[in-house]
């Protein structure tokens, strides 16, 4: 049984990888999971400097999802590249760096830094709701998209991941607009922007009054939005959205992706990665799938 | 320590007072390890509900291997644990946080509402000379059994019981004076506190809450302005589930 799937040239042991801000870089999980044993980890945004992120509370439950509003917290790249990535590189998996930024010259120059790093892929975080500057205003307007993907392929030496928001009318337009700015893979979807209000105080739950909006709530919007840019572009897709189980991850990779991460998740299981790769091989035996290639985008 | 995410069996359940209830769980694993002032999360068996429910231990049982949680009905998921009958089973993950540290010679242990749990624990394992501090809106709990292990002086909102007013009232009209204050209640107490604490020059231990996602330390939810460097982020954000539960009074902004 094969579960090997490749993404612009990097070959992955099986296509489950975590969902970045949800896993921070591995460490806290590793009691709970053996990260040799993932296709990839995504690790949580970093940036050229350290952000201190938003005021809480920065978390709400809402029904079967969670609002998030951390603003990207997170300790830059210097602390990044001396701390994290030689904690990842004990580990036989695939390391993708989440790169966000306020302005061009922030990713380029968080980009440049990561050229010489034994990193895999690099994620580019065009879709965060929750940080006022950058983040998902380049990720809202077509043009904004296919220039920050074709200036920070100027310089990334490791293949790009453009992660898409699904806050836009045409996430289709946006798929395109990344993969002629040159994008190697597309990540989709992130977060869906929301609100939570309590009644009984009359004041926004969220300091930062909206936030992003994840778990199995947003599943069915994200396997639609796989399926569409999976048909409009001809670079492979890294699925996600409120993938709970290996169940949800197959909709998504029949839906045409070729990876599947997992984020939500593993707040509410923190083994939801191992038990999602697991799930993927029964479901292979059951149907006899020797390959999981044969998998994807096989919706009929 | 490890942290394990276990399934337990209730082996008893007590209604303490409207909204309020115990309950013994079987964990033997998380029981061994755990301390007074840290925590557990504990899982929805309704799967609309994602988010686990940070708790703090109330008491260990470290013969039997079974730990104490008394909780209020705050929400859906609490009102689901309240349902829950003796030999249920429930997910939780534990222990977590860091916990109070044991130190000082005479102590004031101050819990306001459902911050008065884990001074049971707490009380248990200081050996110094205890003062507990406790203050209600009205219905009292757990007061009783706090009284084996030092003098229990009350505050209540309506004055039907002790001194009417807050925590810090309770303090000041018993003439109370301490070496070092540990405390978990609202957040307008532990600024209360903190406030006397410097006033008098009294170490403080308190103990936040914050909503959290992940519990261990991961999504940086649950964080705190602090005065140093956090060890994640470098920047002044301590995580209340990794770093704390428990902080010195000084360390933080509340």
């Amino acid at each position: 049984m094969n579960l090997k799937v490749n993404l612009a040239g990097v070959g992955l042991k099986n296509p489950v990888m975590t969902a970045s801000g949800t896993f921070g870089s591995g460490a806290e999980y590793s009691d709970f999971v053996d990260l040799n044993q993932l296709g990839a980890v995504v690790t949580k945004g970093v940036a050229n400097i350290p952000w201190e992120g938003n005021p809480t509370p920065r978390i709400a439950e809402t029904y079967g999802g969670m609002l998030n509003a951390v603003g990207l917290q997170n300790p830059g790249m210097d602390v990044f590249a001396k701390r994290d990535i030689p904690f990842l590189k004990q580990y036989d998996t695939r390391i993708i760096v989440n790169v966000v930024g306020k302005t061009t010259e922030d990713y380029i120059e968080a980009v440049e830094r990561l050229s010489n790093e034994a990193v895999d892929m690099l994620e580019i975080n065009i879709s965060c709701p929750n940080v006022k500057e950058g983040g998902i205003a380049f990720g809202q307007n077509a043009k904004a998209v296919e220039d920050i993907t074709k200036a920070i392929k100027k310089v990334a030496k490791q293949p790009i991941i453009m992660k898409l928001s699904p806050n836009v009318t045409d996430i289709v337009e946006m798929a395109k607009a990344a993969e002629a700015g040159g994008a190697d893979v597309l990540s989709l979807i992130n977060t869906l922007t929301g609100m939570k209000i309590d009644i009984h105080k009359r004041k926004h739950v969220l300091a930062n009054k909206t936030g992003g909006l994840s778990g199995p709530a947003i599943k069915p919007v994200a396997v639609r939005m796989v399926y569409q840019v999976s048909r409009g572009v001809n670079i492979p897709i890294i699925g996600m959205g409120g993938i709970m189980t290996a169940e949800d991850a197959i909709e998504f990779i029949l839906a045409g992706a070729t990876g599947v991460a997992v984020g939500t998740a593993n707040f509410v299981n923190p083994c939801a990665t191992m038990d999602i790769i697991h799930g993927i091989e029964e479901y292979m035996k059951k149907y006899h799938i020797s390959d999981i290639k044969e998998l994807i985008g096989s919706v009929e | 320590m490890m942290t394990r995410k276990i399934s337990t069996t209730i082996t008893r359940i007590d209604k303490l007072a409207q909204d309020v209830y115990s309950m013994w769980l079987k964990a033997d694993s998380i029981v061994k390890e755990a301390r007074s002032g840290q925590f557990v999360s504990l899982y929805c068996k309704d799967g609309s509900r994602l988010l686990p429910r940070p708790i703090s231990i109330c008491e260990l049982d470290r013969m039997n291997g079974t730990l104490r949680l008394v909780y209020r009905i705050l929400g859906e998921g609490t009102k689901e644990f309240s349902t829950l009958k003796e030999g249920d089973t429930i997910e939780i993950m534990g222990p977590l946080g860091n916990g109070f540290t044991l130190e000082g010679k005479k102590a004031l242990l101050i819990g306001g509402g459902i911050g008065i749990p884990p001074m049971l624990e707490l009380a248990k394992e200081l050996s110094c000379e205890k003062q507990i501090v406790l203050g209600y809106r009205d219905e009292l709990f757990l007061n009783n059994e706090l009284e084996q292990y030092g003098k229990v002086y009350i505050s209540t909102e309506d004055g039907s019981v002790g001194t009417k007013g807050n925590v810090i009232d309770a303090i000041r009209e018993n003439n109370l004076d301490a070496d070092m204050i540990f405390a978990c209640g609202p957040t307008p107490m532990l600024k209360g506190i903190k406030a006397y604490a410097r006033e008098y020059g009294i170490k403080a231990q308190l103990s936040l809450e914050e909503r959290m996602a992940c519990g261990i330390g991961a999504c940086l939810a649950c964080v705190c302005r602090s005065k140093e460097v956090d060890s994640h982020t470098h920047v002044h954000n301590k995580r209340i589930c990794k770093e704390g539960p428990v902080f010195y009074a000084q360390e933080v902004e509340l």
